[in-house]
């Protein structure tokens, strides 16, 4: 298991917190030892995904209650990247989020979108109990 | 957020003192772009040499501010962006809609022409 790296954190879901995801998606791609494309495009692309995906989670939390906490765990096995972010609200159906209308100026809905574009797939589940945003990319 | 401005020939320039520009800050700067073209301004140029890190939010601030632009017959125009910065652009076909420039002294001469 010398291959594999678990990072499992949970913040309060406030979007001042972001930096503090971002950035710890920016030092997993730059300490990769394997990974042959440009690291610092890659650590932009990590970053931006954990940007993206917590600000969703905060979006789709619950009643407001100040002591919630969005849980992220990333995980690196060789060259599968998996990245989890868990929220308590109600859910959304990722499905019936369409791509962006580059036609139309719009301010919102390019989230999914960035995600869609920089991961390898992207799911979302949802229990009774929590929800979750499933990100894949091979790091080859 | 850190938002420092200065007028230089008519052109409003809003430096963004920020490493990024995402959903916590965003809507400052949407709402000081708003404020401009509410007080009368017609040009304004938003430069953004110091941000390394935009986010969807971040864009669509900017996009909010051209619309206000475009909603008072203003210009809203952009400077300095680091190079990752502006490959979110282009991954949202933005960059065919802002006019984008190297520098501050490029973008305020297009202002005049």
């Amino acid at each position: 298991m010398g291959n594999t790296i678990e990072v499992d954190i949970k913040v309060p879901n406030k979007t001042r917190y972001l930096s503090l995801i971002g950035k710890i998606g920016e030092d997993i791609a730059r300490e990769l030892e394997r990974y042959s494309g440009d690291k610092e495009v890659l650590a932009y692309h990590l970053n931006l995904v954990l940007t993206e995906a917590m600000v969703n989670a905060i979006k789709h939390a619950g009643p407001k209650e100040p002591e919630k906490l969005v849980r992220i765990v990333i995980t690196l096995h060789r060259d599968d990247l998996t990245i989890r972010v868990y929220d308590d609200g109600q859910g959304f159906d990722i499905n019936a989020i369409p791509a962006p209308n580059f036609e139309e100026l719009e301010d919102r809905g390019r989230g999914i979108f960035l995600i869609r574009t920089l991961m390898d797939s992207v799911a979302y589940r949802k229990n009774c109990k929590e929800n979750m945003l499933e990100m894949k990319k091979k790091l080859a | 957020m850190n938002l420092a401005t200065e007028t230089r020939n008519d052109v409003v320039i809003i430096y963004v003192k920020e490493e990024r520009l995402d959903a916590h800050n965003s809507t400052e700067l949407k709402s000081a772009v708003q404020k401009l073209f509410e007080d009368g301004k017609k040009n304004v140029l938003v430069d953004l040499k110091d941000v390394r890190f935009i986010d969807s939010s971040g864009l669509g601030a900017l996009v909010s501010g051209f619309k206000n632009a475009i909603s008072h017959q203003g210009n809203l125009k952009l400077s300095s962006l680091q190079s990752q910065v502006k490959s979110m652009f282009e991954l949202t076909r933005l960059h065919r809609v802002f006019e984008i420039f190297p520098s501050t002294v490029e973008a305020v001469e297009n202002f005049q022409s």
